[in-house]
């Protein structure tokens, strides 16, 4: 997974709350069995018209999402944020996520961040004055600056470690792999199983 | 001074969710969240190949075959059990076919009987049991609460981790009760309560909790009903919704082809019955819902959380106190063609819509077509009834029920996600309304431009026959 600690960038202001993810991306693009060429689909019905936020010249080279709340509820999809990370956002801020939305950015280095209402409507607003402004998303002092103002936020310290170092999981929990073992020999027998047992 | 809930272990009173998490935890304390085992790991084509990539890549192997299982759903057309038209798909659902074989992973493919809706199939094979913990690389596997078990959706990095170790890392959720007290009263069934509870709520209401679901009401629905409650706990940001076990779940559960035989059944009851609420357990957060004020209820808007009572009218945007939900509804209008003041009951639909792990079970089928028996689909008004997997599909057609569907003028298909997701060919056109049993309304869902109101089986019958929004009572 990419490292994550501090990224500037210009914002692109996206003025709707309960974005669900077939939003983000709708079905049918997620057809594809690899895990990149997804920014195609990414808010793609929306993208048919022209006035659209992102096909606005000065929004094009925009890298980090503001968004309404409930950004990313409903399906699993992780393709939502491989679309946004192909399209090349860095980093969504909202005041409130999706929770599996929320729990498959971060293992893919996309940073979600969460503000109150009031700062990303101030964050809209210089966005649409100041489309060529920049906003820096600070991951190690928990920061989002923009010119004179300063947001703090909340972030989970291991996932705050975990983002910033670039870490799998999946190697992080095989650490722990005696654990694991431990467990499962201490498993009731009469746990169903899919396949016959072995003996 | 009361225990907060994630104080209270060992022998202070626990919740329902509080003893199956527990039960689970592999590794705890420290920074790092609790390393819970996960039980059941369901598979499907749209959200698995790149997992099983980054286990290629790594070269590490499944872990555990005989607690995965897979089938084909979300891509799978309706119309035939052959041939898949669409090449993207085709190669979507043969990649999951070779990484099967080539990882050991058993799987239900199209033409088999245990083929059909992921959340379908597991519990009609009896995997899914009470007090375990299911995963799956889809957000409806909350269904699976409906047994007793924490069972939750997952990304597919997070379907890759499961394979590779059988755990997933979960930072501790809250706890949370619905508890609907009183019976439902007749011609009002488990998929009007859920869409209640979420309007009540709306998207994000669960966000973080695992909700148990309790009281007389719920006490009294089927297991088909409780699937269908505990199947929308997502629509309002739930992480996972439960049910405590009883005798109805062991009953379901008894003489499946994976349900414990002989003395491992007692042990297996015996622990199911230890897996409830404590007295005096706390909760974070409660939810009381009267059961005999709910009527049939529908959607008007663009998202879950925006329903109304089948005898109620479109809302005005400008009637709601909060500027958030006044944008989202003035839009949601202006996608759904509706304007404010308008009786749902005066809406005309072009499609109905009855399957999909939310309502694609023999019940849900039964219900529809006790509804339409003897009755003619409207004029003009197209009614798929798609069966939610090739076993229930089979069963109802040893019933009859695929005749009183097919003699009502309805098109009986094949099982799959079909209509729920604008992904495989069964999808609303531009402009085009329908009635739907599944679970979102979300733009373009059933399809690019297509119009959802979700409703209950009943009123989905009701609905096909009359044209417009209807329920039984309205024949």
């Amino acid at each position: 997974m990419d490292k994550f600690t501090t990224h500037t960038g210009q914002v692109a202001p996206l003025r709707r709350s309960n974005v669900d993810t077939d939003q983000i991306i709708p079905a049918v693009y997620l057809k594809r069995v690899t895990k990149t060429g997804f920014e195609d689909g990414l808010f793609a019905e929306w993208r048919e018209d022209e006035k659209f936020l992102l096909n606005r010249p000065e929004y094009r080279s925009a890298t980090i999402l503001v968004t309404g709340t409930e950004f990313g509820t409903g399906s699993s999809r992780e393709h939502a944020v491989w679309a946004l990370k192909d399209y090349g956002f860095k980093a969504v801020i909202a005041p409130r996520f999706g929770d599996i939305f929320r729990g498959n950015s971060l293992k893919n280095g996309l940073l979600t961040v969460e503000l109150p209402e009031a700062a990303v409507e101030e964050l809209w607003l210089r966005a649409e004055l100041h489309p060529e402004s920049e906003i820096t998303v600070d991951l190690e002092a928990c920061e989002v600056r923009a010119g004179d103002r300063t947001w703090g936020f909340e972030f989970d310290e291991f996932l705050r470690w975990r983002m910033m170092e670039g870490l799998d999981d999946v190697a992080l929990t095989l650490r722990d792999e005696d654990k694991i073992a431990a467990f499962e020999s201490n498993r009731d027998a009469w746990r169903p199983r899919t396949l016959p047992v072995q003996v | 001074m009361s225990p907060t809930p994630h104080e209270s272990e060992g022998t202070a009173p626990r919740t329902l969710a509080q003893k199956v998490w527990d039960a689970h935890v592999v590794r705890t304390g420290g920074q790092q969240p609790d390393l819970l085992y996960i039980d059941l790991h369901l598979l499907h084509e749209v959200t698995s190949p790149q997992a099983f990539d980054g286990l290629r890549v790594a070269g590490r192997k499944v872990r555990r075959t005989d607690l995965t299982i897979a089938t084909e759903d979300h891509n799978t057309p309706t119309d035939n059990l052959f041939t898949i038209a669409d090449p993207t798909s085709r190669k979507q659902i043969e990649t999951l076919r070779a990484n099967c074989e080539e990882f050991g992973v058993r799987i239900h493919s199209l033409g088999d009987e245990n083929q059909g809706v992921v959340h379908v199939v597991g519990p009609q094979l009896g995997l899914t049991q009470p007090g375990m913990t299911v995963v799956c690389g889809d957000s409806h596997t909350s269904t699976h609460g409906a047994f007793g078990s924490i069972a939750f959706g997952i990304g597919t990095s997070e379907v890759e981790h499961v394979l590779a170790t059988q755990t997933l890392p979960q930072a501790k959720p809250k706890f949370m009760a619905v508890t609907v007290n009183g019976s439902l009263p007749e011609g009002v069934s488990a998929k009007d309560l859920i869409l209640k509870v979420i309007s009540i709520t709306g998207t994000g209401g669960g966000k973080g909790h695992i909700v148990e679901y309790r009281g007389q009401a719920i006490e009294e629905l089927s297991m088909e009903g409780r699937m269908t409650v505990c199947n929308m706990s997502i629509e309002w940001g739930a992480k996972a919704g439960m049910i405590a076990p009883d005798e109805k779940t062991s009953e379901y559960v008894k003489g499946r082809a994976h349900a414990p035989k002989g003395e491992e059944w007692d042990a297996a009851v015996a622990y199911w019955q230890t897996l409830k609420t404590d007295e005096g357990a706390v909760f974070d957060k409660e939810i009381v819902i009267d059961a005999a004020s709910l009527s049939p209820f529908v959607t008007w808007g663009t998202n879950p959380g925006q329903g109304v009572e089948l005898s109620g009218d479109v809302p005005n945007p400008e009637d709601f106190d909060d500027p958030i939900a006044r944008t989202t509804a003035a839009g949601a209008l202006e996608y759904m063609g509706l304007e404010a003041g308008t009786p749902m009951r005066e809406i005309d639909v072009d499609v109905v819509f009855l399957g999909s792990c939310t309502n694609g079970r023999i019940e849900d089928l039964r219900t529809a077509a006790e509804v339409i028996k003897g009755r003619k689909v409207a004029e003009g008004v197209n009614m798929m009834v798609v069966p939610g997997s090739a076993k229930v599909r089979e069963q109802a057609i040893a019933e009859g029920l695929d005749k009183v569907f097919i003699d009502a003028g309805a098109d009986w298909r094949f099982a799959g996600c079909s209509m729920c997701l604008g992904m495989n060919p069964d999808q609303l056109t531009p402009g085009q309304r329908a009635a739907s049993t599944s679970n979102r309304n979300f733009e373009g869902r059933q399809g690019k431009g297509g119009r959802t109101h979700l409703v209950s089986p009943a009123v989905a019958a009701a609905t096909a026959v009359t044209g417009h929004l209807a329920s039984p009572a309205d024949l």
